[in-house]
């Protein structure tokens, strides 16, 4: 038994450990373009595994990323001046999860794909809300946003992410998890099993939008200025798919390994080959979705599989 | 005792009347049928009793307590549970927490998880699948399948328990098996209310049965009363 709890959780348990020291402790030895690097790869992991909280166990594709990520940079673009920095956060977290409640509310008895097309036209109702508002009222286009060091972008975004990751830790294994994974797999039975199915969608989808509304909120800050085109961009709504879809939905660590390659190869392909990067980029998740149906995850697991039973038939035949 | 009782009820699906003026009872402890050619409305009462559907007038009392209007899930918790015609698991999820997932949020009162687990253990044995608990549902047999939605129903610890064709498409030997297991339940205390088109089933182990036929209650009676009933016959053989 203790064997087997230790190489369980002993092996996974050490390797997030050295990378939380690593990562703590980064800022004090790597460059400063590899600290805004790290922060933005950060960033796509919050946007990633937040999105597959929601997504990934109840099987409702939200397309809303985008919406509650400007939400928070708007928060910021407002507020930054008025609050200090971690409340500014925490108001756009907070201001996401609200939205995220309401929308829920409204929008969640939807069912697939109508779900997704509506949480896209949020993005685009919220931003053109916001432009009519810029014209119409404040009659100005944009602001600017307050401006914050790298190496406190850096850890504010750090800090999200951690506990971020804690609380889908938990979730997942709790009575709260068991009720998102039975939505997925058959509403209709939860509900008839005494799920409140409507409440636990809501909920959950509230505290992914907390967690990508404060990650906007911080974010702005090195954006300078932002306008409701740069702030609510349908790119933040697709690439945590991606990027989830990329890295594998099955486990906790799929969206993180996917969106941390993902994210790096973007800017390795940005910066070494500018004329180029769509098409490689657009080539490689081609393949990857055509050969890789469960991800990066998919392929470890596999190769390991084989490389297990290659094992055992190798010591007792040689064929 | 009542402990179901339908007053009225009737659905409309579009201009068609799936159900009118079905006024019917169940009494504690019993094992109710409910038999009726295709189409004659029988899943549709199960769905307005389980709260999946709502109904157009009429009310439905559970131990004398209204639960039209209800969600499914608040209906579950006062003691209702039920199984589909067409299998409804969680596919990805191991048996165990098939059944788990009912006694954590079914019950009337909530449970610790120790005590939630040791329920969705006991319902698992009791339908002979204690073996099974760690394969996917996905991976059982149609009859196991059956079972595990029983076992998941009887994890919430229902009073009524609605079972909707348990015994299509099974085998003989897996019939006589359920049909043990239903007199079990029965045995154990839980009111049955089932929807059956065999036979053999319906009339070996029902105390009463009740008969729809394009969405009325068209008969009712004993099975030796029902089986000897001109109208049902009519009904049946078309004669």
């Amino acid at each position: 038994m203790t064997a087997f709890t230790s190489k369980r959780f002993l092996v996974p348990g050490l390797v997030s450990l050295i990378l939380l020291i690593l990562l703590a402790t980064s800022p004090l030895y790597i460059s400063s373009y590899n600290v805004i690097l790290l922060a933005a790869i950060l960033m796509y992991i919050v946007l990633t595994v937040s999105w597959a909280f929601f997504s990934g166990p109840t099987g409702y594709i939200s397309l809303a990323t985008a919406a509650f990520f400007g939400v928070g940079l708007y928060t910021t673009a407002v507020l930054g001046k008025a609050l200090p920095l971690l409340a500014v956060v925490a108001a756009g977290g907070l201001v996401s999860f609200v939205l995220a409640l309401l929308v829920g509310a409204i929008t969640l008895r939807l069912r697939g794909i109508y779900f997704a097309i509506f949480t896209f036209g949020l993005v685009e109702l919220i931003k053109h809300i916001l432009l009519f508002w810029e014209i119409t009222v404040t009659g100005t286009r944009g602001r600017f946003v307050v401006l914050v060091g790298n190496t406190t972008i850096y850890y504010v975004v750090f800090g999200i992410l951690v506990l971020l990751m804690l609380t889908v830790y938990f979730v997942r294994r709790s009575k709260f998890g068991l009720a998102m994974q039975s939505i997925g797999d058959n509403e209709d039975a939860a509900a008839h099993m005494g799920v409140n199915v409507t409440l636990v969608k809501v909920i959950t989808f509230a505290v992914s939008a907390f967690f990508i509304g404060a990650v906007g909120a911080i974010m702005a800050t090195r954006w300078t200025y932002i306008d409701p085109y740069v702030a609510f961009n349908p790119l933040f709504s697709f690439l945590p798919v991606l990027m989830a879809i990329f890295g594998g939905m099955g486990q906790l660590y799929g969206p993180v390994i996917g969106a941390a390659i993902f994210a790096y190869l973007e800017e390795l392909l940005l910066t070494k080959f500018p004329y180029y990067y769509m098409l490689i980029f657009g080539i490689i998740l081609v393949v990857v979705i055509l050969y890789l149906p469960d991800g990066l995850i998919g392929l470890i697991q596999r190769l390991r599989q084989r490389w297990q039973k290659g094992g055992l038939t190798g010591k007792h035949a040689n064929t | 005792m009542r402990i179901l009782e339908g007053e009225k009820v009737t659905k409309y699906f579009g201009g068609l009347a799936a159900l009118s003026d079905v006024n019917f009872h169940i009494d504690e402890g019993e094992i109710v049928g409910l038999i009726g050619p295709n189409g004659a409305g029988k899943t549709t009462l199960f769905n307005l009793i389980s709260g999946a559907l709502v109904t157009k007038s009429g009310t439905i009392k559970f131990k004398d307590e209204k639960i039209t209007g209800l969600k499914p899930y608040q209906i579950c918790r006062l003691g209702v549970a039920r199984t589909f015609q067409s299998v409804k698991i969680f596919a990805n999820m191991p048996a165990l927490d098939n059944a788990l997932v009912g006694s954590f949020f079914g019950t009337p009162t909530s449970m610790s998880s120790a005590d939630a687990a040791r329920e969705a253990i006991e319902s698992l044995e009791l339908v002979g699948l204690s073996a099974a608990r760690a394969i996917p549902a996905r991976d059982l047999t149609l009859a196991n399948q059956k079972r595990l939605e029983v076992a998941r129903a009887l994890a919430t610890k229902p009073e009524l328990l609605l079972l909707d064709e348990l015994m299509a498409g099974l085998n003989h030997t897996e019939m006589a098996e359920a049909m043990e297991l239903v007199t079990e339940l029965r045995d154990k205390g839980i009111t049955i209310f089932m929807i059956e088109h065999v036979m053999k089933a319906i009339m070996g182990i029902c105390d009463r049965i009740m008969v729809l036929h394009h969405g009325e209650n068209i008969a009712e009676g004993t099975p030796r009363e029902i089986a000897a009933n001109k109208t049902v016959i009519e009904v049946y053989l078309g004669a």
